[in-house]
């Protein structure tokens, strides 16, 4: 009997949970396919009988959400493959080629992790006007181009290659480049998807530095553009749910497609084994 | 003597010298590799490096450079060395302790509770039960969303006009809750706990997972009941988990600045203002040398935060 009951008041805990997780982007999508009057009417309505997209053009139209995306894809896409780029490389030099003051330099990457981005934001801000970068594009991407979490990550990845591979490829004349591309790459390539996804997910949702970096809708990112969408009038509340929908869509689709990399890029730090 | 008599020595001879050359050359060689594998190891770590330099530690250390100097209330009059004495103005101002008494609070109505209810719900979601994908998958979804998009949402539905929670809180017009001292930052932590409950639960889940089954298994056997199997086993082996999602939770509450900027911007009469958002309107009003003080301070306080807790809470952790 105990057991029944257990089951059946777990799932009415699951459920009853999963609605107050689940509701508030159930009710923006709700509200995106509502006209402002019946979102405003009350008591309210909680599904859209007769669902009008409407609203999601208006926020590719007035609220200028299409640029806003592009910006976003465009600066996370170049972060992200730099990030890939520069910690793989720096990764690999820390396993497999002997230099000195390797450990010390890999402590500097370690060091990075210590230092939050809002400690280095007004220097950064005079360094970007000082290059006459203010309002462009390199502003929001050169900064992070180097991740102390993605040398960690992929450092102690390398590090569980057998050491005699290495041997092997060097005996059949396998330069560094050679055993980066053609074997450490390709036998790591879960945990570089899933650090990619983590520096996607990371940069896709910057907000401090993108603020302070840029006063022009010319690169602003979708991040920023909410802040302006925000502002809108109430009569337009149902454009700001869309809005918000959309910018909301890119990390979704992605997150429905790498859901495994994500959690292993997430957990990666935290759990043992 | 013959020819033939010193062939062997000449041979000899020969053959060593010929041996030293071929160490010197060997000699050479080595040094080249070592040099060039060195030269390759440069090279690889060089960007990361190159970028850590130019916007990591020098801005670091020009952050409290910078704290060192008060600018003047007018652009055209350049800033004037005062020393530690803009330091010491700043850190003992009510304002800053305001503001850190305020980030402080946060960081109470945030941590705890966030790790509490992820951990609850990644006991809840672990049975092996018909469409419990489905509940996981749901609980996991705020990793999807930015800060800003949950903000903007949460915002839209506390507008105390239109907003529907500010209808089912029964505000009709006037103040809503992210316009009354005493529920805006309660408000606020609220928002950031439900955006960060897909990351804690995600990783509870991963580390009640990673709880080798036998145990559980053995503790049964001994005659523990669901509830000191939890107590006793789960919640010990998951204590590492637990504090490395306070830790981070800790510093992402003293960053956290989108929330509080969609929100509140840092109002009503300052009762959101924690110390990131003051360091950014001291910022916006080219206050630059406040500005820093704040960010040595919020750097200085995290560094304290990780040490401080690396130091005493990894002792009483289990690592199985």
């Amino acid at each position: 009997m105990g057991r029944r009951w257990g089951r059946a008041g777990r799932y009415a805990l699951l459920t009853v949970t999963a609605v107050v997780v689940g509701f508030p982007i159930y009710i923006t999508v709700v509200n995106s396919l509502l006209t402002p009057q019946q979102i405003a009417h009350r008591p309210p309505a909680l599904f859209p009988l007769h669902p009008l997209w409407g609203a999601f053009v208006q926020a590719f139209t007035t609220a200028h959400l299409g640029l806003y995306l592009r910006n976003s894809a465009v600066v996370t896409v170049a972060i992200t493959v730099a990030e890939l780029v520069t910690s793989v490389l720096a990764a690999y030099a820390f396993t497999f080629v002997a230099f000195p003051f390797r450990r010390v330099l890999f402590f500097v990457c370690l060091a990075t992790l210590m230092v939050p981005m809002e400690a280095t934001l007004i220097p950064n801000r005079q360094t970007i006007g000082a290059l006459g970068w203010y309002n462009t594009f390199p502003a929001l991407i050169v900064p992070f181009m180097a991740s102390g979490v993605g040398v960690f990550l992929l450092r102690q990845a390398f590090l569980q290659l057998p050491r005699e591979l290495h041997d092997a490829a060097t005996l059949d004349g396998y330069g560094h480049l050679r055993f980066l591309l053609r074997v450490v790459v390709p036998l790591n390539r879960p945990i570089i998807a899933a650090f990619g996804i983590y520096a996607f997910l990371t940069a896709w949702n910057q907000y401090l530095w993108p603020l302070i970096a840029t006063d022009s809708n010319n690169v602003r990112t979708v991040q920023i553009g909410l802040r302006q969408l925000e502002s809108l009038n109430i009569d337009q509340i149902n454009v700001i749910f869309a809005g918000t929908l959309l910018a909301a869509m890119p990390i979704f689709a992605l997150l429905l497609v790498f859901q495994k990399q994500l959690v292993r890029g997430l957990t990666a730090g935290a759990v043992k084994g | 003597m013959s020819d033939a008599d010193l062939a062997p020595g000449a041979a000899a001879l020969g053959e060593m010298a010929a041996g030293r050359s071929k160490d010197a050359a060997n000699g050479h060689r080595r040094m080249g590799r070592i040099t060039r594998e060195a030269a390759v190891g440069y090279l690889f770590v060089l960007p990361v490096m190159a970028v850590f330099a130019i916007f990591v530690f020098y801005p670091l250390l020009r952050t409290f450079w910078l704290g060192l100097f008060r600018v003047a209330p007018y652009p055209t009059i350049p800033s004037k060395f005062v020393g530690l004495s803009q330091y010491r103005n700043v850190l003992t101002s009510p304002d800053f302790l305001a503001s850190l008494g305020r980030t402080g609070e946060f960081v109470l109505l945030t941590v705890p509770i966030g790790i509490v209810l992820g951990l609850a719900l990644a006991v809840l979601a672990d049975a092996r039960i018909r469409g419990i994908r489905f509940f996981r998958t749901l609980y996991s979804s705020t990793v999807a969303t930015s800060v800003a998009v949950v903000s903007v949402i949460f915002f839209t539905l506390l507008n105390p006009t239109v907003g529907l929670f500010s209808y089912w809180l029964g505000i009709k017009g006037g103040n809503g809750i992210l316009q009354s001292n005493t529920w805006a930052l309660p408000a606020v932590a609220t928002v950031t706990v439900w955006q960060n409950i897909g990351f804690t639960f995600i990783l509870m889940s991963a580390a009640l997972q990673a709880i080798p089954e036998d145990l559980l298994e053995a503790a049964r056997i001994d005659g523990a009941g669901g509830r000191s199997r939890f107590w006793r086993v789960t919640l010990p082996l998951l204590s590492p988990t637990v504090f490395f999602a306070a830790v981070v939770g800790i510093i992402a509450s003293f960053e956290a600045f989108g929330q509080i900027d969609l929100l509140t911007q840092g109002g009503p009469d300052n009762h959101t203002n924690v110390l990131i958002y003051n360091l950014y309107t001291s910022f916006q009003n080219n206050d630059f040398g406040k500005a820093s003080v704040l960010a040595a301070a919020l750097f200085v306080i995290l560094l304290a935060v990780t040490l401080v807790q690396f130091r005493f809470v990894e002792r009483r952790v289990f690592y199985g």
